[in-house]
């Protein structure tokens, strides 16, 4: 298992996931948070992980986990399992729509299990 | 509804706003268009035939405004951006906001920076009003006896176009350019000697190697004077009236303030989704810089419309680039060059056919062991450029001087038959062969049809004649790529994994494409290794490929729960049967309803609940129905010759048989079948990519019908079958349909495009004219042999059953968002949820 490389943050207030190894490849989990606000976590072929907000903002239902990832000129993406519009897992954006935007979140690993945080990255929401 | 504003309302402007208003049928986005000129759009390129007679109404294109969802905002130019605010500002003071904003400022005329430039009488040539401009001019000039001379400065393109207009107005014409013969971009020296001699022909006097040092108010003050060259060299051409059009320059100013970034030679740097360095904004035309080139040519403007359009409607086009090959009439003399005119190329050979007193010259350049052609040159006879241009980058289909030679006449003789499907037949407008046979194929039969289909021949017209040629012939079968990640089509990765035994996308994508898959490819992929290999979809990574139904084993419904739909063969039920599924339906607090295919859809089940509603159902002797697969669905029956008074034959028998013997079988599309007792079809077969019905003799068997958008009867592929020799052709059938079809190509379009048609089929299946049948065969022996139930599989592997979760924290935390109602006593999804509109900001997940 190699470690993916995340961004430093401090003081955010976690939420475990899982086992890192639960999660397959290119594929991804929801996650549950405290408030009932739901996060989609994603591993990469390159064991990046990915945190996004789990409601497909064209549905309002709460697929996007279960979503296909994959990429569009190498930006790694996931696509809405319910009408299938493509979301960049980095930042978000609907790759198909300019105006939607799926909130992000940070996601660490500490001991073999994925933490996410319980609150989307600022400039996403 | 969102609010897309159009700043600037040329040709390439009026396309994108046509091009949004077709693909947005939904209304989703309100289109505001900024207009410098108080006219509406125009057609700039005809813009000399405003002086041939043509009217403003002539030149005037379709008018949108009309639309409800676009509001035309004349003579008000936008004057400020706001990218932070999203906002425009325009002339009149108003501040219009954006969702996503497109500059089509388009360009302006460049005039060389020399003496006198700016005396009353000289002018640029680029919109109407310039025209107005020109004509007062030279009706004074001509009333005031400053002679009857007209001179154009640049001998390009444009600079032909003015010096017609100049001479439809009753001038004679002057043209000046740098270089020592006319059109330099286009032709070569060859060429331009032949095109100065006709342009002679026509009465323009060409001044050429003639560079302009200054312009001075004509002798006595009337006209002017223009002056070339210097110290001894130096002449002098008085005329009434002298318009620059040596160039233009892109129209990049509110981008430059607005911070956009730019593109080496000017002009607003855009991607190849033609988006500038800001997301929301972009630009198309010769306002734009797509990978470091202004284009100042329609085609690539109207092509870089199309792709903003499409992905304003959420499409991923690209603008790659454009063919900048021209063919036109300049007063009155054919002109084309295309690919590399100037044999740039490394080793480059030229053929060349120049017959100065016919007044005739042309040149192809070829690779250097002359097999592929690179480009050409046609001047005084421009009718092989249709043939011709599609070419470019190919093999040459014969002796290069022979495309060239005189008595070939229109087309070169190169027939559009000799083709590839992927080269342009209208460069104007971007459309490729294949596009205008599959515009054929869809019941376009004349050439208006393939206009408004495909808006080939809608601008130059000079591939009119190819897509005669093409309805002629009408030919079919397009090739396609399947995505950005393979420029295969599904039948040549079929081929691929059957000879090379990749038997994973890693390997598959690694070898054979690009990236890491999509939402198009991974599925497609994960068909055909499931049609070919075998085993669990869900094993290894082969889970990671699959489309969300097919994940889960279900199909993924509205508010995110599924639907459990178990397999009931021929639609046969007993009443036991019936009860478990009552009372698993009543457990699990679950929607029932028949469906269309004699079975029964349970709705409305959660992720986490789908073991348990299969361990129940599995254990009463059920399995899955794959109706989340594209796989063989159901075998539809009516009751037969065991209890109908007119049946001949066993019909749910049958169906039972073939519906265990194909079960599991993943193909390009979803495939159903029915079987009828007798020919009063009740069981519908016709309607079914294969259909079965009972004769006094045995069985008819009809393939390639279906329901849904397109409904299409089945046509009979052989009659009087015995049992075994059935199925035997049904295996054919169905493996010969998974091996060459495209992704998502039902049964009835596949033997549409497959070359021959039913013919070729039936000679594939009946008499073996491949030998291909055994292989065939066996693969689907293979299919029967390995076939196991998948929701089996999934209750007896701890692994994936670990999958089956609502929440990874959480596992039996039911999903908050989902709720139910309850109409005509059944739980259906509580509260309208709205598809395809993004829900209003901030009522995400926190």
């Amino acid at each position: 298992m190699s470690t993916p490389t995340l961004p430093v943050r401090t003081a955010l207030p976690w939420v475990a996931a899982c086992r890192w190894d639960r999660l397959t490849p290119e594929r991804g989990i929801a996650v549950l948070l405290p408030d009932g606000g739901q996060v989609a976590v994603f591993r990469t072929h390159d064991d990046v992980l990915y945190a996004v907000g789990n409601i497909d903002p064209f549905s309002g239902a709460a697929v996007i986990s279960r979503g296909i990832v994959g990429d569009r000129a190498g930006e790694p993406t996931v696509a809405s399992p319910m009408l299938k519009q493509v979301f960049s897992l980095r930042t978000g954006h609907c790759l198909d729509d300019g105006a939607v935007r799926l909130p992000t979140y940070a996601v660490r690993v500490r001991d073999g299990v994925i933490d996410v945080s319980t609150q989307p990255d600022e400039a996403t929401t | 509804m969102r609010q897309l504003v159009v700043i600037g309302n040329g040709m390439v402007g009026h396309r994108l706003v046509e091009a949004v208003r077709s693909r947005d049928t939904a209304g989703e986005w309100h289109i505001v268009v900024l207009g410098e000129e108080p006219r509406p759009a125009y057609d700039r390129v005809a813009l000399s035939s405003y002086f041939d007679g043509a009217g403003e109404e002539d030149l005037r294109l379709p008018d949108l405004s009309a639309h409800p969802g676009v509001e035309l905002r004349l003579g008000e130019p936008a004057t400020a951006l706001d990218r932070a605010a999203r906002a425009v500002t325009t002339a009149s003071g108003a501040v219009i906001g954006y969702d996503a904003l497109v500059l089509a400022t388009g360009s302006t005329a460049f005039v060389p920076p020399v003496p006198g430039r700016d005396l009353p009488g000289c002018h640029v040539y680029r919109t109407i009003e310039d025209l107005e401009h020109i004509t007062a001019t030279a009706r004074a000039a001509t009333a005031a006896g400053a002679g009857a001379d007209g001179v154009v400065i640049g001998g390009g393109l444009l600079g032909l176009e003015a010096a017609n207009a100049l001479r439809l107005l009753g001038l004679r014409p002057h043209v000046v350019e740098m270089a020592p013969w006319l059109m330099p971009r286009q032709v070569d020296e060859g060429g331009g000697a032949v095109l100065g001699r006709l342009i002679a022909d026509t009465g323009v006097t060409a001044h050429t190697a003639a560079a302009l040092t200054a312009i001075e108010p004509g002798p006595g003050g009337a006209g002017l004077r223009v002056l070339l060259g210097e110290g001894a060299d130096q002449r002098a051409v008085d005329a009434g009236v002298v318009v620059f059009s040596v160039g233009v320059r892109p129209r990049d100013e509110l981008a430059r303030a607005a911070g956009l970034e730019l593109g080496p030679r000017g002009g607003v740097a855009v991607d190849a989704a033609c988006r500038t360095s800001d997301p929301a904004v972009y630009a198309v035309g010769e306002c734009a810089s797509a990978g470091g080139t202004v284009y100042g040519l329609i085609a690539p403007g109207n092509a870089m419309a199309e792709v903003v359009a499409d992905r304003l409607a959420g499409g991923a086009a690209t603008f790659t680039g454009a063919d900048t090959s021209t063919k036109l009439k300049l007063l009155g003399v054919d002109v084309a060059s295309f690919g590399d005119a100037h044999g740039t190329t490394e080793g480059a050979l030229e053929v060349v056919l120049n017959d100065a007193p016919g007044r005739r010259y042309a040149k192809l350049v070829v690779s250097d062991d002359a097999t592929t052609l690179l480009g050409g040159v046609l001047v005084g006879d421009a009718s092989a450029y249709a043939g011709l241009r599609p070419l470019v980058g190919r093999e040459l289909p014969g002796d290069p001087l022979e495309l060239i030679a005189p008595e070939r006449g229109a087309g070169g003789g190169i027939g559009v038959g000799a083709l590839p499907d992927d080269a342009q037949v209208c460069s104007c407008n971007a459309v490729t062969k294949g596009a205008v046979r599959a515009a054929i194929a869809e019941g376009g039969t004349d050439i208006p049809a393939i206009k408004a289909c495909t808006r080939a021949g809608t601008s130059c017209g000079s591939c009119v004649p190819m897509l005669k040629n093409l309805l002629a012939d009408s030919g079919i079968e397009q090739s396609t790529a399947l995505c950005e990640h393979f420029a295969h089509s599904r039948a040549e990765l079929v081929e691929i994994v059957l000879a090379t035994g990749i038997a994973t996308f890693s390997e598959l994508v690694a070898r054979h494409g690009s990236g890491r898959g999509c939402d198009i490819c991974k599925p497609a992929v994960a068909s055909i290794l499931a049609s070919l290999g075998g085993g669990h979809i869900l094993d290894g990574e082969q889970a990671a490929l699959q489309d969300t139904n097919d994940h889960f084993l279900a199909n993924i419904q509205r508010n995110g729960t599924y639907s459990v739909v178990p397999r009931v063969p021929g639609g046969e039920i007993t009443p036991e049967k019936l009860i478990v599924i009552g009372e698993v339906a009543r457990e699990f607090g679950l929607y029932t309803k028949i469906t269309g295919a004699q079975r029964i859809d349970l709705l409305g089940a959660r992720v986490e609940q789908l073991p348990a509603i299969w361990a129940r159902l599995v254990e009463a002797g059920f399995e899955s129905g794959h109706a989340y697969g594209k796989a063989l669905r159901t075998v539809k029956s009516c009751v037969g010759s065991t209890w109908c008074r007119y049946g001949v034959q066993d019909s749910v028998g049958m169906a039972i048989r073939l519906e265990t013997r194909y079960r599991g079988l993943r193909s390009p599309h979803k495939l159903k079948s029915a079987v009828s007792g007798c020919a009063r079809e009740c069981a519908e077969a016709r309607g079914k990519d294969f259909g079965v019905i009972a004769t006094e003799h045995g069985w008819n068997l009809y393939v390639g019908g279906n329901g849904g958008f397109t409904p299409r009867h089945a046509e009979l592929l052989a009659s009087d079958l015995d049992d075994d020799t059935l199925i035997r052709y049904i295996d054919r059938f169905l493996m010969f349909y998974i091996r060459t079809a495209d992704r998502l190509q039902r049964t009835s379009t596949w033997i549409e495009n497959l070359e021959g048609g039913l013919d070729h089929l039936r000679a594939v299946v009946v008499e073996d004219s491949l030998g291909v049948a055994e292989e065939l065969e066996a693969a689907m022996a293979r299919h029967v042999a390995g076939y196991a139930d998948e929701w089996r599989g999934v209750l007896e592997d701890p692994d994936k059953l670990a999958r089956f979760v609502s929440f990874a924290n959480a596992p039996e935390a039911p999903d908050p968002t989902i709720s139910f109602a309850v109409e005509r006593e059944q739980p259906v999804p509580a509260g309208p949820v709205p598809l395809g509109m993004p829900a209003p900001a901030g009522s995400g997940p926190r």
